[in-house]
């Protein structure tokens, strides 16, 4: 039929045209990449590893300048039997000691004040209902909370009493439950001898 | 019939008119609620280098769609360890790339053949050739530093204490890394030059130090350290002289992070009981409140290098979002499910993580777009992304 010839006759028209312009060849250039390329330290560098695991260079650790005051007396034996019966939990997305929970800490300054030769270590913990680092810092007032409460009610020493939290990074329960949560919500007391 | 014969013209040569009008390489196409992604077409590469490009293009921004459909038309070939591309403007017919790679391997071939298809179209540098650093746990409470590209491919470990890390960044503009490790026994923040091995503490303070952060010029740290009484912000020359503290709240700070000029420092902490992001003069002053609108809790901040936008997690009775807002303030906005994001060099993609009960994988988002893309991981978990910039 004619008007269906003339639209072939249309169409074709187009697609020769878009043909004849796209098909120049290009003269090509070569580039070599290299992995020195892209970015700091380039792309296929390995991380070296302290101690020279996997670098013949092989520098390691050092104690260079570091900021910080934290005396090696604290990393000593780590005894987490004997005040594991006072762990102290807390509520959702809070640092306070509820008074439910104070007894334990006493049942802790008792047990300070009756070993003198021993420091103690409050660990910090958090459900995984939180960003990570949001939940290391949550974790550390929780662990400050209960040393504050050591000090100030049971007049410990500050120089007995050192905190670490660990975020949600070592949970006590992996139940994605409302009970596993809670058992996670916690500060630990390890003695240190 | 021939009504019927005259709409059809019509209609051809009005459609044509239309994508003609589209054809400038700098228009994006904005449709309510997001920008579209440019369709292009790949044509005569196989195995790897096709999948390489198809990935880094859909990062990009871009729709691998069938010739008749696209915008862009990429053809070329990869064999004899090499790979060659053509890019040609489908409809003006302008020619805007013609090379070839050799070198390395192939993924990186295809890599740097993405980075110039992306250079060429949107005039911004691609992004294919970045590395990130992140937090790979291998079994509960035991995790290293791990620096992979930034589609996952190629992970190699930082460490091997056997330990737990935490809050990995790279050094700005070096091989270079701090981030958090727990191998003394306690949370302490360590300065790792990546390219001898060489590494110390650089804040070992009692109770908390985390979140070390180098300035863009590689003059200061940024950290959060619980010294004073309870986690706050403090700042320290990267010789470790004059440390400062910055904020004295009882409530506690966490994650701080340095606007590109390094004048500010954005960070997440809690005003009259509400959990905040605060901006703070990192010479000291006042901390002002940042308005993320209806998204609660925001937490993890991340500044863009162009200055203009925080990407940061939203946390809402259930799960996580990553959100955006400007730094100066405005309207948020809700992109994807997850958490925890850092920006890319070309302050458009972000990664970030996923979690799927107890496993955590790390994706790439186009915040223009919107579109995600998984990046490639085999085993354990992955958390805590940060770009190289």
């Amino acid at each position: 039929m004619k008007s269906a010839k003339l639209l072939n006759v249309f169409v074709l028209g187009v697609l020769r045209a878009t043909f004849a312009a796209g098909c120049q060849k290009q003269p090509k250039n070569i580039t070599t990449i290299s992995g020195r390329q892209g970015g700091p330290g380039g792309l296929d560098m390995n991380p070296a590893i302290p101690g020279g695991g996997n670098n013949p260079v092989g520098k390691g650790e050092t104690e260079e300048r570091p900021l910080g005051d934290l005396p090696d007396a604290k990393i000593g034996d780590h005894n987490r039997a004997a005040l594991a019966a006072q762990t102290v939990y807390f509520d959702f997305d809070r640092s306070a000691i509820r008074p439910s929970e104070q007894g334990k800490l006493d049942a802790v300054a008792t047990y300070l004040k009756n070993t003198p030769n021993v420091q103690l270590l409050v660990e910090g913990h958090c459900d995984e209902r939180g960003t990570e680092e949001y939940n290391r810092s949550l974790g550390e007032r929780r662990a400050i909370s209960a040393r504050e409460y050591l000090l100030q009610k049971h007049g410990l020493s500050s120089e007995r009493v050192t905190t670490a939290s660990f975020g949600e990074d070592r949970p006590a329960s992996l139940e994605r439950t409302e009970e596993g949560y809670a058992r996670n919500r916690r500060a630990e007391f390890v003695v240190i001898q | 019939m021939n009504k019927s014969f005259l709409t059809i013209v019509w209609a051809l040569v009005f459609s044509i008119h239309s994508l003609a009008q589209t054809s400038d390489p700098n228009v994006r196409i904005e449709v309510s609620g997001g920008v579209r992604v440019i369709p292009i077409s790949l044509s005569g590469y196989k195995e790897d280098a096709a999948s390489v490009l198809r990935f880094d293009l859909e990062v990009a921004g871009f729709e691998i769609t069938d010739a008749e459909k696209a915008q862009y038309t990429l053809t070329g070939k990869n064999d004899g360890g090499q790979i060659e591309g053509r890019l040609q403007d489908r409809l003006s017919k302008a020619h805007l790339l013609a090379k070839a790679y050799t070198g390395e391997n192939v993924r990186l071939q295809a890599h740097a053949l993405a980075d110039d298809v992306v250079l060429a179209i949107t005039k911004v540098p691609g992004i294919a050739r970045t590395k990130v650093v992140f937090k790979h746990e291998k079994s509960q409470g035991n995790s290293e530093i791990y620096i992979s590209d930034y589609d996952g491919h190629n992970a190699k470990p930082v460490t091997t204490d056997n330990s737990i890390v935490a809050a990995p960044s790279f050094f700005p503009k070096k091989w270079h890394l701090f981030y958090t490790s727990y191998r003394s026994g306690f949370p302490w923040i360590y300065s790792h030059n990546l390219t001898d091995g060489e590494r110390r503490p650089f804040a070992k303070f009692a109770g908390l130090n985390s979140g070390g952060v180098v300035s863009p010029d590689g003059t200061r740290v940024a950290m959060i350290l619980s010294k004073a009484g309870s986690p706050d912000v403090w700042v320290a020359n990267i010789d470790g002289t004059n440390l400062r503290q910055l904020t004295k709240t009882r409530e506690d700070e966490s994650s701080p992070c340095w606007s590109p000029d390094g004048t500010k420092i954005c960070f997440a902490s809690r005003v009259n009981e509400r959990r905040s992001l605060l901006i703070i003069p990192a010479a000291g002053g006042q901390a002002v409140r940042l308005n993320t609108g209806g998204e609660p809790n925001p937490s993890e901040p991340d500044w863009a290098p162009d200055g203009k936008t925080i990407v940061f997690t939203s946390q809402p009775r259930a799960g996580f979002n990553i959100c955006t807002v400007p730094a100066q303030g405005g309207p948020v906005q809700l992109l994807v499910a997850g958490e925890d994001p850092s920006w890319a060099p070309n302050s458009r993609t972000v990664i970030f993580t996923k979690r799927s009960g107890n496993k955590r994988t790390l994706s790439l988002l186009d915040v223009p777009t919107k579109r995600v893309k998984d990046t490639a991981q085999i085993s354990g978990s992955r958390s805590q992304p940060s770009w190289a910039k």
